[in-house]
Parts: structure tokens; sequence; C-alpha cells
């Protein structure tokens, strides 16, 4: 490693340090805990779940924001970590800007998807 | 004194197949390897998640085609092999948040130590495969 200071430092990589860092941790605590929110409904359910019981966890209004949200902060959480994968192993810039366009299509077009059962329920 | 300084070998382009099945890696290590293979698996398999979201949330009659994926199959693809490809999401969503439980846990208490370290990763992998043999046995009608 030759000088990486001052005008000599390597300028690559994401630069998002913290920002990131925390984001990947808050929201995969909310999906945590909505996965846990979802269980206890299932838990409470009484008699076989059924389409019904299913159905009946996310029709409420609240349950239908709050899922949305917690979606939104999913592909938020799977844009760093997937972000991360290819710059950890794909170094040549073209592929890598290739692999980020498809990381973010391929959410995008997920999370719009996921809406629209969510609220046409 | 060149004599003194000896060339240490450097380790470059590491081959996939010949030298990383030589890495003997720690319960921490698995792990954390785990949680980003994990990770990209279920990114992977993410329009299949919102296909089973979709099809068991939407109607009634959606709901009989989500049951019926898992016993006769869906198009040209087997009822079994959709069991096996939940069943790998089920382990890898299982995996991948017992294991960011662990970072919370370890962020918030800076339980930074190697002991630790190794009794909360064999934790995570005994939880997580443990779990998954059990829902798997229900998922192919074992019990």
């Amino acid at each position: 490693m030759s000088v990486n200071y001052g005008s000599k430092r390597v300028v690559t990589g994401a630069h998002y340090g913290l920002r990131d860092w925390l984001a990947q941790r808050i929201t995969g605590a909310l999906f945590a805990l909505l996965t846990f929110i979802v269980l206890a409904k299932v838990l409470l359910t009484s008699g076989p779940l059924g389409y019904e019981g299913w159905a009946a966890i996310f029709s409420p209004q609240w349950m239908k924001a709050l899922t949305f949200a917690v979606f939104v902060a999913l592909a938020y959480h799977i844009w760093i970590g997937m972000r991360d994968i290819w710059m950890d192993y794909v170094k040549p810039a073209g592929i890598r800007l290739v692999l980020h366009v498809f990381t973010i299509v391929w959410l995008v077009a997920c999370l719009g998807w996921a809406v629209q059962v969510l609220w046409r329920l | 004194m060149p004599e003194l300084t000896q060339k240490r070998p450097e380790f470059r382009n590491i081959n996939a197949i010949k030298d990383l099945t030589t890495y003997r890696l720690p319960p921490a290590g698995w792990v954390s390897i785990l949680h980003r293979v994990s990770g990209a698996l279920m990114f992977l398999l993410l329009p299949l998640i919102v296909w089973l979201f979709d099809t068991s949330v939407s109607s009634e009659i959606s709901h009989d085609v989500f049951q019926s994926a898992f016993s006769a199959g869906i198009g040209f693809v087997p009822g079994v092999l959709v069991k096996l490809v939940v069943l790998a999401i089920i382990w890898a969503y299982l995996h991948h948040l017992i294991a960011g439980l662990r970072h919370l846990y370890m962020d918030v208490n800076h339980a930074v130590s190697k002991e630790f370290g190794k009794s909360s990763a064999l934790f995570t992998l005994v939880l997580s495969i443990g779990l998954t043999v059990v829902l798997g046995a229900k998922l192919f009608g074992l019990y």
C-alpha cells in the first residue's frame, strides 16, 4: 500500500459508510418487527388459518400502511446489501454498472408488484 | 542485509474452486458468509416471493392456485420442486433474520468478544437449521 491520504487518497467505493450502515440496521429491524407482528397475528388466529384468516392479517388500514412502509424500507435494505456484494466481487466498472442497473430495476419492479398486491386487498 | 527480508508469498486472484475449498472458517465466519449467501438468494428469488404473497392473499381463487402449486405443481414445475425452493427460502430467511438480530444485539451491547462471537454464531447456526428442519418437515407433510 502506497500513500493513501491527501491528494493521493484513493477515491473509490460507495462513500455512504455510516449512513448506509445505520440504514441497513434500521430497515432490518423494521422487517424483523413486521415478521413478529405477522407471526403473532397468525398464532392468535383461532382455528385453521385458510384464505380468510391470512387475508384478514393484512386487511386493516394500519397494517397496509405499515407493511407498505416496511416493503419500501426492505427494498433499500436489499439495495445496500446487493451493492456491497457487487462492490466486493465485481471490479470492472462497466459490468458493475450493468449489475447495479439490473439490481435497481429488479427491486423496483418487485416493489411495485408487492405494493399493488397490498393496496388492492 | 537484503537476505533478512525474505520475500513473503503473495496471494492474488484467489481460485474459487482450488483455494476457497481449503479455507477452514470459524463458526462466526460461516454465519457471516451464509448471511451474504442467504441475502443474495432471497434477492434472486424475490419475484417468486412476491408471487407467493400475491397468490396467497389476493383472492380465494388465487389462494387455491397457491395451494395447488405445492401439491400438484404449477405449469411445468412439479410440486416437489416448489417445496424445495420454498424450503431454501425458509432457511435463507431464518438464517438472515437470526444472524441480523445477532448483529443488532452485538451493536447495542458492544458485545464484541471472541467467546461471544463463537457462542452466538453456533446459536445462530443451530437455531436456523433446526427451525428449517422443523418447518421443512411440516412443508413436506411429515406431521
